[in-house]
């Protein structure tokens, strides 16, 4: 069985990626982006991953059930900038058999 | 002009380390951070978080580990210019380096390191349209001088501990402080929400929640902020200060004009041999520098760094012989006067 899942990711330019996540790496949604160069280094992931900050915020746009928000993340977001509905932070979010099929978009470097 | 033999940009560990392993060679430093304490991402960013990768401590606390390192490197004497960012860098004609910072203070050695991690820690700024129009006219993304806002009304934003303290802090100051947050929420220390509670009842704190400040008004100077609340309509309200608190986030900063060859964010170096950028003498170290399998982490920060210092050893000492000395062996000299030695072995004869 392919462990793979397939991830549509809209990058800061407006470009959009359609690209196989693995789901047996322990991979986080922020990860897959840096794996993926999709928006360079020093701008994404910069806490590494422990939802300090909000570099790996994205906005999820089809509906998949995702992990609910920790408290971590959403105090986070409470702080963060160009914060919607449907913000997430992408290191919060990992890549699980469930994913497959996920539409997302960073949010802007701020 | 502060004089020393390798001045190193950024105090976080991989900075704080060179100390040590320069000290080694007897070569004094001196480190520039923009942040007001050591310890770099470590005490800014997660001081509470644990790290199981450093050698030795199979868990060990980001802050416990800064505090380990300025116990390490003490008897190094290093000093430290902090709370200022390192803006420019001009060759001077005997192959020295001048490093000036944003506010001023001069620093020359013939060595320097860049151990900047992600960059120096700037404000985040929010992103309300024409807030850069008001910038030190009212508008202060960190507080510098707390009798500026003496009698004033202050208007801050954010969310944790550094707006619930000011907001605390200026209640007693200002003529009127109102604390504007997106939610109701607020993620600082118990003692500070409390407190902040209990300013609110008493009318000396003013707490709009959950609300967010959209725009700024004003000719040149700012009379007021545009607050918008949910269910209610946006309103003006007056204030002479707008202080957005909402945490610093790494910036590479002027570093990236200072004609270093820069690569994904990060400072290019030779590592096949010493760390070294494009320009002779000064050399880059830790999370700011990238390479062929470059990996950012802080015990590949260490052992750059310990390379580093003896290339450094060789630039400024090009004549001297040398080998490297196992401290178990040499012990450690100071240059505050103490040994650290191996204690020697106790011979008894048995009769």
């Amino acid at each position: 069985m392919n462990p793979d899942v397939k991830i549509k990711i809209t990058d800061r330019n407006g470009v959009l990626h359609e690209i196989e996540a693995p789901t047996d790496m322990a991979m986080n949604l922020m990860e897959v982006v840096r794996s993926y160069e999709l928006a360079p280094e020093g701008t994404i992931g910069i806490c590494g991953g422990m939802a300090m900050c909000a570099s790996c915020q994205c906005y999820v746009n089809s509906d998949h059930a995702l992990p609910e928000m920790g408290i971590d993340e959403d105090m986070m977001l409470a702080e963060a900038f160009h914060v919607e509905d449907n913000s997430r932070l992408g290191c919060q979010i990992q890549i699980t058999p469930e994913m497959d099929g996920l539409e997302v978009e960073l949010a802007p470097e701020s | 002009m502060i004089t020393t033999d390798i001045l190193i940009i950024g105090a976080g560990p991989t900075g704080l380390f060179t100390v040590f392993e320069a000290g080694l060679l007897k070569l004094r430093c001196h480190l520039i951070d923009a942040l007001p304490q050591p310890g770099g991402q470590c005490s800014e960013i997660y001081p509470k978080k644990p790290i199981y990768d450093i050698p030795a401590y199979p868990e060990i606390l980001a802050g416990d580990l800064t505090g380990k390192l300025l116990e390490q490197i003490k008897q190094f004497e290093p000093g430290f210019t902090l709370g200022e960012r390192a803006e420019t860098i001009n060759k001077q004609e005997d192959g020295s380096f001048i490093v000036t910072t944003n506010k001023g203070t001069k620093h020359q050695a013939p060595i320097i390191a860049i151990a900047g991690g992600l960059g120096s820690f700037e404000p985040r700024k929010p992103p309300i349209p024409n807030i850069a129009n008001f910038e030190d006219k009212g508008v202060e993304y960190m507080i510098r001088e707390p009798e500026l806002y003496r009698d004033k009304n202050v208007v801050i934003a954010g969310g944790g501990d550094s707006a619930l303290d000011w907001s605390i802090y200026l209640s007693d100051i200002a003529k009127s402080v109102t604390l504007v947050h997106r939610r109701n929420e607020f993620r600082g220390a118990l003692d500070s929400v409390d407190k902040v509670q209990e300013l609110k009842d008493a009318k000396k704190i003013n707490l709009i929640t959950p609300a967010e400040i959209k725009e700024i008004t004003g000719k040149d100077n700012i009379t007021g902020v545009v607050i918008s609340k949910k269910g209610e309509e946006d309103y003006i309200l007056e204030t002479d200060h707008f202080i957005p608190l909402f945490g610093l986030a790494p910036k590479l900063g002027p570093i990236a004009n200072w004609g270093l060859e820069i690569e994904k964010n990060a400072i290019k170096v030779n590592n096949a041999l010493d760390y070294q950028t494009n320009i002779p003498g000064i050399y880059a170290i830790g999370d700011v520098n990238t390479y062929p399998g470059k990996l950012k982490l802080i015990l590949c920060g260490f052992h750059e760094a310990t390379l580093m210092c003896q290339s450094a050893f060789q630039r400024i000492f090009p004549d001297k012989k040398y080998v490297m000395k196992y401290t178990t062996v040499g012990g450690v000299d100071g240059f505050d006067g103490t040994r650290k030695e191996a204690p020697k072995a106790v011979v008894k004869k048995i009769e």
